[in-house]
């Protein structure tokens, strides 16, 4: 085993993403992610790769683009305000089949609101986040460790499916430090990157697009993206799960709220209260099957996230009716608290023991 | 038979679905053959912007891929720096370079990034039905400026190439027209030298402008559209380089 | 008083006004709980606030992985000016510990009695050791021997990978301000 390293995330992030292979990183500065791409502009030259500091997450994106078109490893990183810049670039590279990997420390919305932590680009990173019928895989590792290792699986799946990953950490991931081991684990067999521009050399030419004006052909096109999604859903859902089969109530969270989720059930446990825990570690493809099979057993959800309330539409789908979806959040930068999650799960446990 | 003209095998053989008189067929030939003769169709990459150009790669027949409007300039970039060994050049007109895609071609000449952009320059929107552009001259009659461009509303003409000229990273800019054959030799001559100084290695971007034909919007046959360029638009853009800066010794730091 | 935990736990926040070192002293913290094997988390303050003069920083040291890296209400706090201890000393634990620059912290703060509260010039000695800058690391001397989670010495280890390579000629002088806070609270127990 290597040795263990005290970094913050978004250092530890960019140099897994440097292990991983990454040829090219662009990107703008925008709090709190700055530490990437300060990090990036002294590594990326060091290994011989390339760095650029974009004038705009609307060019970082581009670039992006551009790199990925000609068969390299590629990522940009941004937090909320920028990756809505960013969401032309994405529908365009979903549309392409472009792999890229986008970062998104998350902060507080709407608008260009704060620089605090917060989960209130959960639709945008699972739902495409910008125009046309399309999927990005979303990523939403809740310790260093997990983002230092999704990293190479965002590269891996990126190429695997040509599709863009999206890796959804938010400011107090990015900021912390804990230590981390940089895993080398074997990659991923990858398919050949033969539509790649490369110079049209003895062969005829390649083209990357994303119009198809004759009738019925983006119609088809849409059915081939449909398809691999559908492929994604099948084999990629990653999701961690804690006690769950004697439980009375399940909590679901995501990222540093499951972290805190944790906390809160460990206690709940050390008073009696029969909690577990599922994590979704893949945002989309969702864990539906693994949550619908929790609600066949046990009588109620709390779902907790640092918004108003996504990833509980996501739960509530999954089950499907069956049982009882409760939600709660902070937003704006609020960071609900061990103690008040443990008061949710109180509330929603213990009258139903004194009936 | 002696043979005079023949078409050159990068620009492909089929119909194009360009108007009668539009000057991208024109620009598309010269591109075509300029790579023909400086040989690099096996390492040139060709960006197609968002405008009637958008399916610039059915006609020729290199690498191509098709961009975001106005970004083709970032797309170069980070397809130049990930290979410095291809030629990229981007392909866009006035909507795309000189009103959505400003920023990215300022920036991208700033960094003086080492790609070559061919910018056409028609004075009107194409694709989308022939509204305003930056570049529509005063009291030119659009789909959005129907009696005619006012300063006092609309601004004046953009003269980009003007603007970028003044970017040190910029070592080569002219301003040719497709108004006649004469025009349209020194537009070739233009273009070839902005691939070779790409081709040299020279530290920066080059771009050459054409004054380009749009009968259908301009409401002018073929024929007086050719003439209302020389009439008309080089008096706004007048011809010529405006910069030339290939002998700018290598800068490092 | 007893001062070390069978299973330790202990979650700390440093606070103070920016430029004493604040960062610097958490992520000395941490780097010493990863030297001696433990789980540790590190979360800064950061944006605004920072700017506005405040600075505080949150540490957990743990034997096991550790959950939410948020403290909300620390055993240990680490304050080096009053508005920091204004600020944080109501969101002590009951038989918590309070280390509190008195350089700078002319008052005694009103606690519950529960609370142990070690009182350090620390500015002063830094002063005397010729560098006020290190008070941070005078601070810290005086947590690690009165906590007894973590040793000065493998602290004084860990400078090297906590300042930054252009600073490590003040490496000597950081690694006495830890041994004389030290000293200071074996002095005064």
């Amino acid at each position: 085993m290597s040795e263990r390293i005290l970094m913050c995330g978004n250092e530890a992030l960019a140099e897994a993403a440097i292990i991983a292979g990454c040829d090219a990183y662009f990107g703008y500065p925008i709090t709190p992610q700055n530490e990437i791409t300060a990090y990036m502009s002294k590594r990326m030259p060091e290994e011989g790769r390339v760095f650029v500091q974009s004038e705009s997450e609307l060019a970082a994106i581009n670039m992006v683009f551009g790199a990925s078109a000609t068969g390299k490893r590629t990522m940009t990183s941004s937090s909320s305000p920028g990756i809505s810049l960013m969401q032309e670039g994405i529908s365009y590279l979903a549309g392409a089949e472009l792999p890229s990997v986008i970062v998104n420390v998350m902060r507080g919305g709407p608008g260009l609101g704060n620089i605090a932590p917060s989960q209130g680009d959960y639709f945008q990173a699972t739902r495409g986040g910008g125009h046309g019928d399309y999927r990005t895989i979303a990523l939403g590792p809740s310790t260093v460790q997990e983002l230092v290792d999704c990293m190479p699986l965002a590269f891996d799946l990126a190429d695997q499916y040509r599709i863009p990953v999206v890796v959804l950490a938010d400011g107090i991931l990015g900021q912390m430090m804990e230590p981390i081991v940089f895993n080398k684990k074997p990659r991923r067999s990858l398919p050949p990157k033969d539509w790649a521009l490369t110079g049209a050399k003895g062969r005829e030419q390649n083209i990357v697009r994303s119009l198809w004006l004759p009738e019925g052909s983006l119609e088809k096109h849409n059915y081939k993206l449909q398809a691999k999604y559908q492929q994604v859903q099948k084999n990629e859902v990653l999701c961690e799960q804690y006690e769950v089969d004697d439980a009375e109530i399940i909590v679901i969270a995501y990222g540093v709220a499951a972290r805190i989720v944790r906390s809160a059930v460990k206690k709940a446990r050390q008073e009696g209260i029969k909690a577990g825990w599922i994590r979704p570690i893949t945002l989309w493809p969702f864990p539906t099957m693994q949550i619908a099979k929790a609600a066949d057993e046990l009588s109620i959800f709390l779902v907790v996230e640092m918004s108003m309330g996504q990833m509980v539409e996501d739960v509530k789908l999954a089950v499907a009716g069956k049982v009882p979806v409760v939600f709660y959040g902070r937003a704006g930068g609020g960071v609900p608290s061990v103690d008040q999650v443990l008061e949710k799960i109180k509330q929603l446990t213990i009258p139903v023991k004194k009936q | 038979m002696k043979t005079v003209f023949t078409r050159t095998p990068t620009l492909k053989d089929c119909l194009t679905h360009y108007c009668p008189g539009c000057g991208h067929s024109i620009a598309h030939r010269l591109i075509a053959e300029t790579i023909d003769e400086l040989d690099i169709r096996g390492r040139t990459i060709g960006i197609a912007p968002v405008g009637c150009a958008v399916l610039a790669y059915n006609y020729l027949d290199v690498d191509m891929i098709e961009v975001a409007h106005g970004r083709a300039p970032a797309v170069a970039t980070g397809m130049k720096r990930t290979n410095p060994d291809k030629i990229i050049f981007s392909y866009q007109g006035d909507g795309d370079l000189a009103a959505i895609g400003t920023g990215e071609i300022i920036h991208a000449a700033h960094r003086g990034e080492q790609i070559t952009v061919i910018f056409i320059n028609n004075a009107v929107f194409g694709m989308t039905g022939g509204q305003m552009a930056p570049t529509t001259v005063l009291g030119q009659t659009t789909a959005t400026t129907q009696q005619g461009r006012d300063a006092a509303n609309e601004g004046y003409p953009l003269q980009v190439s003007e603007l970028l000229a003044l970017l040190p990273g910029a070592i080569y800019v002219e301003r040719c027209a497709l108004s006649g054959p004469a025009q349209i030799q020194k537009a070739k001559k233009a273009i070839k030298h902005a691939f070779e100084l790409q081709i040299s290695g020279a530290q920066g971007l080059s771009l050459v402008e054409l004054l380009s034909t749009c009968p259908t919007y301009w409401r002018l046959s073929p024929v007086k559209a050719m003439e209302w360029i020389e009439n008309e638009m080089t008096k706004v853009f007048p011809l010529g380089k405006l910069k030339d800066e290939s002998q700018r010794p290598r800068i490092s730091v | 008083m007893q001062n070390t935990k069978q299973n330790s736990y202990e979650e700390i926040i440093v606070a103070g006004f920016g430029g004493q070192g604040i960062m610097l002293a958490g992520r000395l913290l941490a780097q010493t709980a990863m030297k001696a094997g433990k789980e540790v988390t590190y979360m800064p303050s950061y944006g605004a606030e920072v700017r506005g003069g405040t600075a505080n920083c949150m540490v957990i040291i743990a034997d096991e992985p550790i959950a939410s890296p948020l403290v909300d209400k620390p055993d240990s706090l680490i304050v080096m000016n009053k508005a920091s201890l204004n600020k944080f000393a109501s969101r002590l634990k009951a038989g918590g510990l309070l280390v509190m620059n008195s350089s700078l912290i002319d008052t005694k703060p009103q606690l519950d009695d529960s609370i142990e509260i070690i009182a350090i010039p620390a500015d002063e000695i830094a002063v005397e050791l010729g560098n006020k800058k290190i008070a941070n690391m005078v601070a810290l001397g005086a947590y690690f021997q009165k906590r007894g989670i973590l040793s000065p010495d493998t602290a004084a280890a860990c400078l090297p990978d906590t300042i930054a390579k252009r600073y490590h000629k003040t490496l000597p002088v950081n690694t006495e301000a830890i041994h004389r806070g030290a000293e200071f609270t074996k002095d005064n127990e």
